[in-house]
């Protein structure tokens, strides 16, 4: 409404103070990866951010589904799935040797995989891709573990600031409901590795509590959008599509009914 | 940033590194050392660049489907390093044995430059290392490796050569351009790590001479003997 469009997407950046300076939605956070310039690439990053159990996947095919009916490509892409450190991830974490400094490496090489295989062409091939989960959970669970902020930062120096992060926030009670009601509490996700006791529920309890922190705690840092996630499914992806679909089609937002959609790029 | 990797470490054991290009002869020294060290009563523990078991798959199965770009090349050998640090390196310093490291974080600086990575970015992701208490870099020119190389008839490996790069299909010459620029980045770190540069085209018996007499300055030397004799 006050400036138009194509600044808006290079302006979010409010004074910062924890990260590498600015941030801008789009480029690297840090130094990036020098081979590998992204400038001017036309597709868009949107990650969704939460704990498990909060809903993150649900919207995502929601989202998914309402872009590509508009005519967008849509590419997703998740938290460990890359087939180069799948098997890796999956014996370290049955194995229960890793320590937390291995853990974040492993972690970091696979999204450093998923970064330059499947996001970063997708971006120069003008897909939205929607990322299930981003650098910030890495951080969270790292930072709950006591790593370095600072280090992990400069580690995750090579991620592509997302053009928009949406974190669905939820409260413990509310996230020990869901979880019990779906699929239960597993060792990892309950944070048993950090031995604050034997009880699975005041683990994960304690654990889950933790980490909304750390998540909280990112949230200017990094430009939050900050969904409540105890509502209802629907009122969610409401409010998810409302703020993508002003993003991506801000003008044609405001002169035009929503209806027919053209991409001009 | 954390600053172990500048700073002295406070264990009681002693951590040796040695450094250089594949036919430096680094690890034939290395050998001599951890020989003599022994013989003369120390505990000593060796450990090798890029061989923890939860980081050999990834690097294999990377490396057969020539998958990995230089930064998950970096990254992994970063997670390899992380994993051994901790689970072999730091408890037998913390033991108050000697460790002598078969490459160390000074590869990583050096070959992931040269691959492209930022050079601040993968010194601040090593920033966690024990500064080791002397680093010895064997200098030598790329013909005298090479030869030594093709002398064993050794395979010229992939990475090694640097063929992932695609400067040249023929692996001689790869070699050659890739580790020439390896050198360039070790010449950097020389200053920056305070390395202690070897000779590494004199013989073998002259350069363990000099390899002793730097270690020997680390260690409570009473009992040690500098010269190629039979130990006590």
């Amino acid at each position: 409404m006050t400036s138009p469009s194509d600044q808006d997407e290079s302006q979010p950046e409010i004074a910062d103070g924890a990260a590498n300076g600015h941030i801008q939605a789009g480029l690297y956070y840090g130094q990036g990866i020098p081979y590998l310039p992204i400038e001017g690439y036309p597709g868009k990053l949107i990650a969704i951010e939460g704990t498990d159990g909060v809903g993150r996947s649900t919207q995502i095919q929601l989202l998914r589904e309402w872009l590509e009916i508009k005519g967008y490509g849509v590419v997703e892409t998740g938290w460990t799935r890359s087939p180069l450190m799948q098997p890796t991830i999956e014996i370290a974490k049955s194995s229960n040797t890793l320590n937390k400094l291995t853990f974040v490496l492993l972690y970091a090489t696979d999204f450093a995989d998923r970064l330059e295989k499947e996001i970063i062409p997708a971006l120069k091939a003008g897909f939205i891709v929607l990322s299930d989960r981003y650098i910030f959970t890495a951080l969270a669970r790292a930072g709950v573990r006591g790593v370095d902020r600072q280090w992990l930062r400069n580690l995750y120096g090579f991620a592509i600031a997302p053009h928009m992060v949406f974190y669905l926030k939820i409260d413990v009670d509310k996230l020990i409901g869901r979880v019990l009601e779906s699929r239960g509490m597993d060792f990892w996700e309950s944070g048993m590795d950090l031995k604050t006791g034997d009880d699975i529920y005041e683990s994960f309890r304690t654990y889950q509590q933790r980490l909304l922190r750390e998540y909280g705690s990112m949230a200017d840092e990094f430009h939050f959008r900050v969904l409540d996630a105890r509502r209802r499914v629907d009122k969610i992806q409401e409010e998810l599509r409302k703020q993508v679909g002003a993003f991506l089609e801000p003008v044609e937002k405001a002169e035009k009914p929503a209806e027919p959609v053209t991409l001009v790029r | 940033m954390l600053n172990n990797l500048t700073n002295p470490h406070e264990y009681p054991g002693k951590l040796f590194v040695v450094e250089g290009i594949d036919g430096s002869g680094k690890t034939t020294q290395l050998g001599l050392l951890a020989k003599w060290l022994s013989a003369s009563g120390q505990r000593v523990f060796v450990t090798e660049w890029n061989s923890s078991a939860l980081v050999k798959a990834a690097t294999k199965t990377g490396k057969k489907k020539n998958a990995l770009t230089p930064m998950t090349f970096s990254l992994l050998h970063a997670t390899d390093f992380a994993d051994r640090l901790l689970y072999k390196i730091i408890p037998p310093l913390k033991a108050g044995m000697i460790v002598l490291a078969d490459r160390y974080a000074y590869t990583a600086f050096a070959r992931d430059a040269t691959r492209g990575v930022d050079r601040q970015w993968v010194r601040e992701l090593y920033s966690f290392a024990v500064r080791p208490d002397l680093s010895l870099y064997f200098r030598v020119p790329i013909d005298v490796s090479l030869d030594r190389l093709m002398a064993r008839r050794v395979k010229l490996k992939f990475y090694e050569a640097g063929m992932d790069l695609g400067w040249s299909t023929n692996p001689v010459d790869s070699f050659r351009l890739f580790q020439g620029k390896v050198l360039d980045e070790y010449d950097r770190l020389v200053d920056e790590y305070g390395l202690e540069v070897v000779n590494a085209v004199g013989s073998i018996t002259d350069q363990q001479r000099v390899v002793r007499s730097l270690v020997s300055k680390h260690l409570d030397t009473k009992h040690l003997e500098i010269t190629d004799d039979e130990p006590v």
